[in-house]
Order: structure tokens, then sequence, then C-alpha cells
């Protein structure tokens, strides 16, 4: 009995030991005149799947879209505030972006695989790299389409076109070619949008497992999918981060009265 | 009003019909006790036939919302406690129901002396007026008039403990009164149960409103 209660202690004392891996301090963005989000302070902590929700326009596919400094390129794009990662700023002027990408990888809305080979997508980053020791890429290409479950389908298929693939097995392609450069944070933009039911629970059951290597932050409209897949929800309004908390918390008793509204159904 | 709005308010409807049956069926059952009224007996076990089909009724109801509309926050909590609460109306009325078969069973009329001494009314009235508390409190969503019912539990607890002293006593003075003795400790117990299912209800309707479990923790009523 002694030693089940240790354990239990043990695995409580664990969780409060969680490293955070993503921080927002003060975020305040915007579009020429426009604010998209205003200070924004949030956690994001290792080994765990963070969903952002919020109606169309709340600023939250902005704010994910920081982590990996993707608004950069937008027009008119401004920011105060700092994010870090394992507690450096990426947005400090020395940082190289590339080596901020091979950190930060990317899942989008609709499958987007090269028109290339399926063996050519998820080795495409290593060549990026400059990497070309074919047994390494082999190896690592193997592994990526191991990990989401995508290897046996298509392991008589590699030099075949990726675009041959469906819209499920394409996204899950996307997230292998994502992995090879083993990032350490994956953020995902809506990523099951564009997918049936049956291809939606292969990505889920697939975040599900990549949490133990990384740090998943997702962008959802699909209210059961953050319910599902999450240990931490964001509600976003208007450019606010109205409500963060325990998915379970969220959705079982949120404690703001705007969030309540929003994932009953009740507006937005 | 939206869909999910519309079957959460007809949900509300249906328990409140069946809370309202529920007290109707132990007022009847008073009645019929205190009376030895066998064809209001005869009524209480006809109308049991009624609250089963509604308890049925209602947890298809509460399927179809968790299948259909997958609820959370406030209107997950909803949809729970009303199958809880719908499983303890139930439960009452098989108690009013056991309560009106001792009146068939028992062709004598209760002594008046004894149920005095036992407060057989006062616990009837105690236990029909904490299924009225727990009625009220849910049709307004007043958490304040369904935490009524903690303390009411409390005296109906105190009043069945007191009874067996009494009832022991009597049956000792009066051993051919063994029987109806017995029927009448098991109809106060009866009465200090339907106490705790309208207890369990009120639990649940603070869950409801509040976010708050208050189910085993009594420094929370």
């Amino acid at each position: 009995m002694e030693a089940i209660l240790n354990e239990q202690r043990e695995a409580a004392t664990k969780k409060v030991d969680r490293q955070v891996k993503l921080q927002a301090k003060n975020i305040d963005v915007f579009y020429s005149h426009f604010k998209a989000l205003k200070n924004i302070n949030l956690d994001i902590y290792e080994n765990s799947v963070t969903a952002f929700i919020g109606p169309s326009g709340c600023g939250k596919s902005t704010f994910l879209r920081l982590f990996n400094r993707m608004n950069d390129y937008v027009e008119g794009f401004s920011m105060n505030g700092s994010i870090l990662i394992d507690d450096k700023n990426i947005y400090d002027s020395k940082l190289v972006i590339e080596d901020l990408r091979k950190e930060v990888g990317m899942v989008f809305q609709k499958p987007n695989p090269f028109p290339k080979t399926i063996f050519e997508n998820v080795a495409y980053g290593l060549k990026i790299q400059g990497i070309k020791d074919k047994n390494f890429i082999e190896e690592r290409v193997v592994n990526s389409l191991q990990k989401v479950a995508l290897f046996d389908e298509v392991k008589d298929d590699l030099n075949k076109s990726a675009l041959a693939l469906s819209g499920g097995q394409q996204q899950r392609l996307c997230i292998a070619r994502t992995l090879a450069v083993e990032p350490s944070v994956i953020l995902m933009d809506e990523p099951t949008s564009a997918l049936d039911p049956i291809a939606t629970a292969k990505i889920e059951e697939l975040v599900y497992q990549l949490k133990e290597q990384y740090t998943i932050v997702m962008v959802t409209h699909n209210m059961q999918q953050a319910s599902r897949v999450s240990d931490n929800t964001a509600f976003f309004y208007m450019g606010e981060m109205i409500e963060v908390g325990k998915t379970k918390n969220i959705f079982t008793k949120p404690e703001n009265e705007r969030t309540e509204n929003y994932i009953t159904g009740r507006f937005g | 009003m939206s869909q999910l709005e519309s079957e959460l308010s007809q949900l509300k409807e249906a328990i409140l019909a069946m809370m309202a049956l529920a007290t109707e069926q132990l007022i009847k059952a008073q009645e019929a006790i205190e009376n030895l009224d066998q064809e209001l007996a005869q009524e209480i076990i006809h109308r049991e036939s009624r609250m089963n089909a509604m308890e049925l009724s209602i947890d298809r109801d509460c399927e179809n919302m968790f299948a259909l509309f997958n609820p959370v926050a406030t209107d997950l909590r909803f949809v729970l406690a009303m199958l809880k609460i719908n499983s303890e109306l139930e439960r009452i009325g098989d108690h009013a129901v056991g309560l009106a078969k001792y009146v068939l069973d028992n062709q004598v009329k209760f002594n008046g002396e004894l149920t005095t001494k036992i407060e057989l009314t006062e616990m009837f009235n105690m236990a029909i007026e904490m299924t009225n508390d727990v009625r009220i409190g849910f049709d307004n969503d007043s958490t304040k008039m369904v935490r009524k019912v903690f303390k009411k539990d409390l005296t109906l607890n105190n009043i069945l403990k007191q009874s067996s002293d009494v009832i022991a006593e009597y049956v000792g003075n009066n051993p051919s009164a063994a029987r109806q003795s017995l029927f009448l400790f098991s109809a106060l117990r009866k009465l200090e149960r339907v106490g705790d299912l309208t207890k369990n209800i009120a639990e649940q309707t603070i869950f409801y409103l509040e976010a708050e479990v208050v189910r085993h923790k009594e420094g929370k009523k």
C-alpha cells in the first residue's frame, strides 16, 4: 500500500515539475493599425498538447504562427513582447530563421506534399540541411514514416508520387516530413479540417502518441477534437486570450462566461 | 432558442413533471396509510407504471443528447445531473409503491398511539416538503432553496433513529401488534430513504448549477 502511495506521490510530483517549453510574454500583434492580439501571456509545457480555440478572426492562428515566425512575411505585421522557446527569445535579431524552423515544425490545414516522390518529400528537410549520407537519410525517412503509422501503407511505393496518396495519407506524410528534421515543437493549424472522420481519427491518435516526444500546439475549430486530444486549452476572442486551463476543466466547468457560451455553441 | 437549448428545456420540463408525480405519489401514500384506503393504494401502484415509462423516456432523451449534441460545460453537467435525478425519482416512486403495498397487505388500521409516538405524520410531511423544496429550487435554478433539504434530511434520520426504541418497547407491551409495528418501522425506513434520495437530487442540482460536487462533503452543503 505504502509503495502504491509513494508511486502516486512521485507521479503527482512529476506532473508538477513539467518544464515550460514555450512562453509568450506580453504579446501584442498589429497588422498595420489593426491590433490582432492584445497582451497575451501564456506558458506551454513540454510534451503536452495545447489547443487554441475561438471564433474565426479571434487571433488564434496569428498567435500560433508567432512560434515559428511565419507572420514575419505578412505585410504590415509588427509585434510587442517576446516569444521564448527553451528560454531563448526567437525574435532576437541574431536568431537564424533556418535553425528555428528546424526546431519548430508546422502542419497546415490542407496537406501540402511537394510534387515529388514519397521518399523525397520526407527527405526534403534533411537535404536542405546539407545532409548527404544516404543511409542516414533512408533510416530517418523510414523512421519518420513509421512514427506517423504510414510506413506499412507506402513501403512498396516510396518512389511513387506523394500526390497519389489519399488526403489523410498526405497529411500524415506532411507530419512525417516535419518529424524528419527532428523538431521539438510541432505547430498544427487545423490539421484535420480537410479530412474525413477516419483520417481525422488517425491524426488524432498520432497526436496522442507524438506528445511523448514533442510539444504540440494546435489550432482547431473542432471543439470535440480539442477536448479529445489536448491537455490544455486556450480560448481566444477578439484578440484576447479569455481563458486558459486544463482541457478537462475548460470543457466541464469553464470559469469565464464567454468561454462557456462559446464552447456550448451559444455564440461564435 | 437553438435546437440544443430547446432539447434541454424539454428535458427540464420532463424532470419537473416527474418530480411533481413523485411528490403526488407520496402524498397519496400518506393518505392511504392514514385512512387505510385500499383504493388509493391501488391507484398509487397503477400510477407507478407511468413513472417507470417517464424514467425510460428521460433516459433515452439523455442518451440522445450525448450522442447527438455532445454537450459540454453547463450543458454536460445538466444532462449528467438529469440522468441521476431521473433514477432517484424513480426510486422515490418505488418507495411510494412500497408504502401503498403495506395498506393492501394490512387490513387493520395502524394504532394511533404508536403512529403518534414514532412521528409517522411528521416523517411523511417532512419527506413531502423535501421533494417540494427540490422541485421548486430546481425549477427556479435556486441552490439556496435546494440546500434546505440537507437539514431536513438530518431530522428524518433522527426520527428514524429514535423510533426503534419506541417500537421495541411497544411490541414488548403489545406482542400481538408485532406485525403491524414491523410494517410501521419499515414505512419509516422507506421515508428516511426518500429523504436520502431527495438529498441526492439536491446535490445533483448544485453540481449542475454551481459546478460544485457536494456529495460526501458535509462542509460544502
